[in-house]
């Protein structure tokens, strides 16, 4: 199934550890939050993907298998 | 008082005729008992009326409640409805008024959705008028009993989560959703989160089948929808209009120089383009429509809802709390003549930030309607660069609550 990375914005504290771990598919903007490349996320990556989810000091970032609407 | 003159477009389908409120009595000699039927067949009957929601997003109501009564089933909880009655955008008025002419409709409308879903517990959230309607309820035997619910006066106290979350005793503030409310809502259990206009539609398919909901309308867009109509110096009108109807006839245009089509988180329409326009479900939000004169200032009309929409965020998503105030802050210097810097792309790139980065669409709505007045009124914004201003009447126009 295809994974993507989600944020929940309500609980993001811009601490930027992310884009350390997965520097491919997080930046952070100027105020040190998170963008987030949308497209689903490589076989190869999802490793990494899940540590910087389970990681993230704020437990802010989510893999999942589709976006919440 | 707002004045509703709902015959002037169209026979009335929702507003009791003659602005005068309708009793249980009236409201069933006019529409006749409530049928209820077989769920599966009225849920058919809703899916061939094309019926969408009235609270903004214009989204089916035959998928919602087809996902609600499915989450039901599959986790064995009885659904939650939540009757939306928030109307937290300032210049909209047609969910109170609707509430104050027709409360029976509404109510009806909860008791289908009930049954259709499955539910068994109802909330319907207002901001003014709870214990009129409380006292409407009294005279009623539903099956299902209906809690009315008082929200404070805010922008967002409507949005689903937020609401779902103050219904289950909690502030009323937006979370993060996921899974989404439909399937795990209110205390958990599967919630269908309709506004109380869409439910007030839903009472007349239920009773009168789809291809009457059908006969007003377009093809693509059935049915009518009410709309709050601001008009400079007149007095404000909630009017239903069927879906294609051409703008013009809802707003004079005549020496207006743009429309604000769907509200606060809506757009801003050139009056040559709005002249080409019918209502449309995709833009018209929840129906605010509010005409600007040619002798007022756009950008100063949006900064000052601007400054509001800042205002109004939760605060708790960083791209929301620190781009909105940043908007309003260089829409308000865009507003005055005088030399602009950067502060044009600054807020195309802080729109860019916000967009689609939020626990709830807030920012995304902030945004419509700043991208729609910065290509409106871009001749103005030249204007103001060279330090003038063609406006002569600097009168604040649009409703923002409590500015000072
Ligand atoms: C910031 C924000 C504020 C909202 N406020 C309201 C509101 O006051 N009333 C309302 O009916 N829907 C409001 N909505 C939309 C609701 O989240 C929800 O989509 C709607 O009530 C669903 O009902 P409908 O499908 O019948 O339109 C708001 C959405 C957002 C993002
Ligand atoms: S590590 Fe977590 S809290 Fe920090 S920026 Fe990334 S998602 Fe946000
Ligand atoms: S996006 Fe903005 S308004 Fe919406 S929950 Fe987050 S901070 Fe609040």
């Amino acid at each position: 199934m295809e994974q993507r990375i989600d944020i929940d914005w309500t609980a993001c504290e811009g601490h930027g550890l992310c884009a350390e771990l997965l520097p491919e598919r997080i930046t952070l903007d100027e105020w040190g939050y998170p963008l987030v490349e949308g497209t689903p996320v490589p076989t190869g990556t999802i490793k990494r993907a899940r540590r910087a989810a389970s990681d993230c000091p704020a437990l802010a970032l989510k893999l999942r298998v589709r976006q919440p609407t | 008082m707002t004045m509703t003159f709902p015959d002037v477009y169209m026979s009335p389908r929702l507003l009791a005729p003659g602005g005068a409120p309708a009793d249980l009595p009236t409201h069933e000699q006019r529409y006749g008992a409530l049928p209820y039927g077989d769920p599966d067949a009225l849920l058919r009957t809703v899916a061939e009326s094309g019926l969408t929601g009235r609270g903004g997003a214009a989204f089916p109501v035959y998928r919602k409640l087809v996902s609600v009564a499915e989450a039901g089933r599959r986790t064995g909880r009885s659904p939650v409805v939540v009757a939306n009655g928030a109307e937290g955008e300032p210049a909209s008025r047609k969910d109170r008024t609707l509430l104050q002419l027709s409360p029976h409709l509404v109510l009806d409308g909860i008791q289908v959705a009930a049954a259709v879903t499955g539910a068994k517990e109802a909330h319907l959230a207002v901001e003014d008028g709870a214990s009129y309607l409380e006292s409407a309820l009294a005279h009623r035997r539903d099956p299902v009993p209906v809690k009315v619910l008082r929200l404070s006066k805010r922008f967002l106290s409507g949005q689903s989560s937020a609401l779902v979350q103050y219904v289950g005793g909690g502030a009323a503030l937006p979370t993060y959703k996921s899974p989404p409310v439909r399937e795990r809502g209110v205390n958990r259990a599967p919630t269908l989160v309709q506004n109380v206009e869409t439910l007030a539609h839903l009472a007349l398919v239920a009773r009168y089948g789809a291809d009457w909901f059908r006969s007003a309308g377009t093809p693509a867009q059935p049915g009518s929808a009410l709309c709050t109509v601001h008009v400079p110096g007149r007095e404000v009108r909630v009017v239903e209009a069927p879906f294609g109807m051409p703008l013009a006839r809802l707003v004079p245009l005549h020496g207006m120089s743009a429309v604000l089509v769907g509200g606060y988180h809506g757009t801003w329409v050139p009056v040559a383009e709005a002249a080409q326009l019918g209502l449309d479900a995709a833009n018209m939000g929840a129906g605010v429509l509010a005409a600007l004169p040619a002798d007022r200032c756009g950008l100063a009309e949006t900064a000052r809802v601007l400054r509001y929409l800042a205002l109004q965020s939760a605060g708790q998503c960083g791209p929301c709390l620190n781009g909105l105030p940043r908007i309003a802050a260089a829409f308000r210097t865009l507003a005055a003549p005088g030399p602009q810097g950067t502060t044009r792309d600054d807020v195309a790139r802080w729109a860019g930030l916000v967009e689609g980065r939020g626990a709830c669409h807030h920012p995304d709505g902030t945004v419509r309607l700043v991208r729609s007045a910065l290509t409106t009124f871009a001749t103005e914004l030249d204007i103001h660069a060279s330090g003038l201003c063609t406006a002569t009447d600097a009168a604040p126009l649009l409703p923002i609550p409590e500015e000072n």
